[in-house]
């Protein structure tokens, strides 16, 4: 029978969660990395043995793991996160010039074919690559030195770059997405970028159409159709049929169009899932009733999902990157949120239960079938 | 010897068991000497408690030592030759904040 690994990311440490294929017994190993922030775990596709974790804390800066056996064990790798050249300056709240810094790693990313290579989305945003298992980082400077990188300004959140989509089909294809600047594309394996915001509207900037300067939440895909994105924008929730060329609104008949995760379902490609939050001053869900909402035609057509989540007085968050699918046949669906719970349902969506529930905040969910 | 006590947090992550550890100093005993012995016998620290780059102390990083502060002095100053004599360790500490 399959089994199913789930790598919590919680403010406090690191998490691993398992059950068979049935999904109904639970065991949770950690903490890991006790009393630090992890922002981000995630597997290798090749080796599902072979994790990486960003392990961060205000007093110690950014620390690199590395685990060989599904995270049994753990061992610290490289740290130097060293932009390549000067690093100039981007914009900073008040629209004065800032000093591009290193602050934290948001989220990695590994190689769809090589075990060693794992990419690196940090804060201030730039993109890292690592070949040799995170021994080492190399920056891949053309994202970061791509025309508009002094027009990018921060987020609440940090200018982080949180969003690494790697394109199955085409190895010189990465999309990445950094707050608040927007998506970008590269076609050539990262030597050159293009701003792929075309048709996000963001009525809080100078020009709600500009080219870059959009608070992109978070950007999926589908591996089976990696022309397909699906955005939750700081507000809307977007779609691109043209691997980001052009971008539509299908936010529908969402109770609220403001969000951070966004994730598509395993075997059906036009399933997406959305966590509606209130709105960006008011970081929970609508009437205190935590709603997952599907839609199975791709966008604007929009159901809750509610049986087994709170319906009342619940006001935590789910942040951008705390939600995941696994690829079991009946594809099960898993978010974590601020209030420490991780709910999963293993009938894609139509029923939920926490399988852990007193967490530190969340900071993030994946998920491996296995 | 050098005896050098780091923040709970960092005894884990260099996976030391006691309060302290010991080093090896050659020629003179400043903070930097100090610091730079420490990162070569436990190189998982580097960047934990300065900066990979410019080798600055990370803002909630302190440096006492003989009940004195030295987490401003430059790093060639010497410490004090209690330290250098092994009979006072340097202390490095996260300072009180956050939750």
């Amino acid at each position: 029978m399959s089994k199913v690994r789930v790598l919590v990311g919680t403010r406090k440490g690191a998490f691993i969660l398992t059950a068979d294929g049935k999904r109904e017994q639970w065991e949770i190993a950690g903490p890991h990395f006790a009393g630090w922030e992890i922002y981000h775990m995630k597997g290798s596709p090749v080796d599902p043995n072979r994790l990486y974790a960003s392990q961060s804390s205000g007093w110690s800066g950014q620390v690199m793991q590395r685990s060989n056996d599904g995270g049994a064990t753990w061992e610290p790798v490289g740290n130097k996160f060293a932009y390549e050249g000067v690093p100039g300056t981007h914009q900073w709240y008040d629209g004065t010039p800032h000093p591009w810094e290193f602050k934290r790693v948001w989220h990695l990313e590994p190689s769809l074919t090589d075990t060693n290579t794992v990419y690196a989305g940090v804060e201030d945003a730039a993109l890292f690559r690592s070949a040799d298992g995170g021994a080492t980082w190399e920056e891949i400077s053309g994202l970061r030195k791509h025309g508009s990188g002094p027009h990018w300004q921060p987020g609440a959140g940090g200018m982080c770059l949180h969003t690494i989509i790697l394109d199955p089909s085409n190895t010189g294809r990465i999309y990445i997405a950094i707050s608040a600047a927007g998506a970008f594309r590269t076609d050539d394996g990262g030597a050159t970028w293009q701003p792929i915001n075309r048709g996000l509207y963001s009525k809080y900037i100078p020009d709600p159409t500009a080219e870059v300067g959009h608070c992109v939440h978070h950007v999926a895909m589908h591996r089976s159709r990696p022309n397909v994105l699906f955005m939750q924008k700081h507000w809307d929730v977007m779609r691109s049929d043209n691997a980001g060329d052009s971008w539509q609104e299908v936010s529908g008949n969402l109770p609220t169009d403001f969000g951070f995760a966004i994730d598509v379902h395993a075997h059906e490609p036009e399933t997406i899932y959305v966590v509606p939050i209130k709105s960006d001053g008011e970081h929970f869900p609508p009437g205190g009733k935590l709603r997952v909402y599907r839609s199975r035609v791709g966008g604007n057509e929009w159901e809750a999902l509610t049986n087994g989540l709170p319906q009342s007085d619940c006001y935590v968050n789910v942040l951008r990157d705390a939600m995941a699918v696994d690829s079991l046949d009946s594809c099960g669906v898993y978010f974590g949120t601020t209030g420490g719970q991780v709910y999963a349902s293993a009938d894609a969506g139509d029923t939920w239960k926490p399988i852990v529930r007193d967490l530190p905040a969340v900071l993030s969910v994946e998920v491996q079938t296995l | 010897m050098i005896r050098v006590e780091l923040p709970g947090h960092l005894r884990t992550l260099a996976r030391v068991s006691g309060h302290e550890v010991a080093l090896e100093v050659s020629g003179p005993v400043t903070l930097g000497a100090v610091l730079d012995a420490l990162e070569a016998a436990y190189p998982m620290l580097c960047g934990t408690i300065r900066d990979h780059a410019t080798l600055r102390r990370r803002a909630f990083i302190r440096f006492f030592a003989c009940s004195e502060d030295f987490s401003h002095e430059s790093p060639d100053a010497p410490l004090p030759e209690a330290v250098a004599s092994g009979k006072e360790p340097l202390l490095i500490v996260g300072a009180i904040a956050g939750g």
